[in-house]
């Protein structure tokens, strides 16, 4: 099964049509909600995880993009700034999906960009200011 | 055959003295045994990096036309608070301190964006920081308000001084409770959803010298990227804790106060630091020479993780009641495997130190000692040691009759 994690900006004239109803209805895509910003009248964003047929997901996207969502994979989103970080190792014990990974030889932080939920936990936990999110 | 600083510093000079780093000592030391590791090997290099709140910049700003006594004023950095109750222009700014709009843990956990610990490497990174003053004025001081923009370069003195360093031995902290805790070691899960400990272990200076007998008042190191010394032995220096055999402690115990001159420190070694909802710090590296004088010697540098003992307390209770009681006790050698059992629970651990970092410190002392450039020093006095009776105490409150 084909999946991908991605992240949808909403405008807010957007943010009171049920969008994500219409990826499950229409194209039969299965959604886990990662993370989730809406308020009325504002921009909105989520971030989601669709699973479903390669060729529908595809054509969801056009949907998504022809409604005026703006689209981006989740990894651009959480950002890891290599200058600040000093490979301690408090990012690694609080991420719930376990992004972080000590490499056993170089003592350093590995960040898996790809298991990533953004949730955000690493970005107050760490010291250094190194992890952000951009939503 | 024993050596003497002087004979290692000749080899130094000459291009022929022999140094490794504590991490490539074990393996000398296991495969040559310790006798001929002590002959092949003449210095040991160790190395820490991690938050160390104790520390303080001490600066000399030079004084304003007319003259200001800042001593006994309220005087700010960048809108952080520095004490200001020295003479005239000496103010020091701590680690912790905050700016007094800081919403602190009113907003739990607070962010603690900027404090001290960030002053302190603004300055280092040679940027103007805002000087803010209102004092009362004398004969001699008329000036009573002063607003400007320092800078580092322009200063007469910038000394970092850190009381407490180079901790020998820390805890792994824990939770116990049911909700999330924001430590100064961490943000510590629920349900001992994590376990995060501080030191580097077998690269740790004073674990590498465990009963300070080269390590000692007058220690050349490297602190911040540049020259610091070993000023005195630490506050709370705690030396007669239970030892394992190799004499390793088996809690918190040595500790050492460094000083150096911020102006030769480099933004690479010297971080202002955040901890969610417990406040600001300073991140310091530091580098340990140990010169293998002789066997005995060359036989601790070569302790290794599997060697190092510590203890797990929870962070909910035990620490904050400021009770002993030990979870277990695990090696570093477990912690750094990534995961420890504790009550049967598998959990994930995590250092605050970063050991890479110390890996790098230790090596680029190291070279300087190789090229020549880094002579050692010789302890001109020693620490309380582990049979001296000295001990770290609590604080015993005493009710004030008729007071406040």
């Amino acid at each position: 099964m084909y999946s991908q994690k991605i992240v949808l900006h909403f405008p807010s004239t957007l943010v009171d049509k049920p969008i994500i109803y219409k990826l499950t209805k229409d194209f039969d895509l299965e959604f886990n909600i990662l993370r989730a910003v809406v308020n009325p009248g504002e921009e909105g964003l989520m971030a989601l995880e669709l699973k479903g047929d390669e060729d529908e997901y595809k054509k969801a996207i056009k949907y998504l993009k022809d409604s005026l969502v703006r689209v981006q994979t989740l990894s651009q989103d959480v950002i890891r700034d290599e200058k600040k970080c000093v490979h301690c190792g408090l990012c690694v014990g609080v991420c719930p999906a376990g992004a972080f990974e000590v490499d056993q030889k170089s003592r350093e932080i590995i960040f898996h960009q790809e298991k990533c939920i953004a949730c955000g936990a690493c970005v107050g936990a760490c010291p250094y200011k190194a992890m952000t999110i951009k939503f | 055959m024993a050596k003497t600083v002087a004979q290692i510093n000749e080899k130094i000079k000459k291009g022929e003295a022999v140094v490794v780093t504590a991490e490539e000592m074990i393996q000398i030391v296991k495969n040559d045994g310790a006798a001929a590791a002590a002959e092949k090997v003449d210095v040991v290099t160790t190395a820490t990096f991690g938050p160390m709140c104790s520390s303080g910049a001490y600066l000399n700003l030079g004084h304003t036309k007319p003259k200001i006594k800042l001593g006994g004023g309220r005087t700010t950095l960048n809108g952080v608070e520095v004490y200001a109750g020295f003479a005239a222009v000496d103010i020091c700014i701590g680690a912790t301190a905050l700016p007094e709009e800081d919403p602190k843990n009113k907003v739990f956990p607070g962010e603690f964006k900027y404090g001290g610990g960030h002053v302190i490497e603004d300055l280092v990174k040679g940027k103007d920081v805002k000087l803010k003053a209102t004092t009362y004025g004398t004969d001699c001081y008329p000036s009573k308000k002063v607003n400007t923009f320092i800078n580092i370069k322009d200063i007469n003195e910038a000394i970092l001084f850190n009381p407490r360093n180079l901790y020998q031995n820390y805890n792994v902290a824990v939770n116990l409770s049911d909700r999330t805790l924001y430590t100064y070691m961490g943000t510590l899960m629920s349900n001992l959803g994590n376990a995060n400990y501080c030191s580097a272990g077998q690269l740790s200076p004073l674990l590498n010298d465990p009963f300070y007998k080269t390590i000692g008042i007058g220690t050349r190191i490297l602190l911040g990227g540049g020259i610091g010394y070993i000023a005195w032995w630490g506050t709370q220096h705690n030396p007669g804790v239970k030892r394992s055999e190799g004499g390793v402690p088996l809690s918190p115990a040595g500790t050492a106060a460094v000083i150096g001159d911020l102006k030769e420190m480099s933004p690479k070694w010297i971080k202002g630091v955040s901890f969610q909802g417990y406040g600001t710090s300073l991140a310091l590296g530091i580098g340990v020479p140990i010169p293998v004088l002789n066997q005995e010697i060359a036989g601790y540098t070569a302790v290794s993780d599997s060697e190092i003992f510590t203890n797990i307390v929870d962070y909910s209770k035990a620490y904050p009641q400021g009770a002993t009681e030990s979870l277990g006790r695990v090696s570093y050698a477990e912690l750094k495997s990534g995961k420890i059992k504790i009550s049967g629970k598998e959990v994930s651990t995590a250092g605050i130190s970063s050991y890479s970092k110390a890996v790098e410190i230790a090596t680029e002392l190291k070279e300087k000692i190789i090229e020549g450039d880094f002579l050692l020093s010789e302890a001109v006095a020693f620490f309380p040691g582990s049979d001296s009776g000295y001990k770290f105490k609590p604080l015993k409150t005493r009710e004030i009759k008729g007071g406040e």
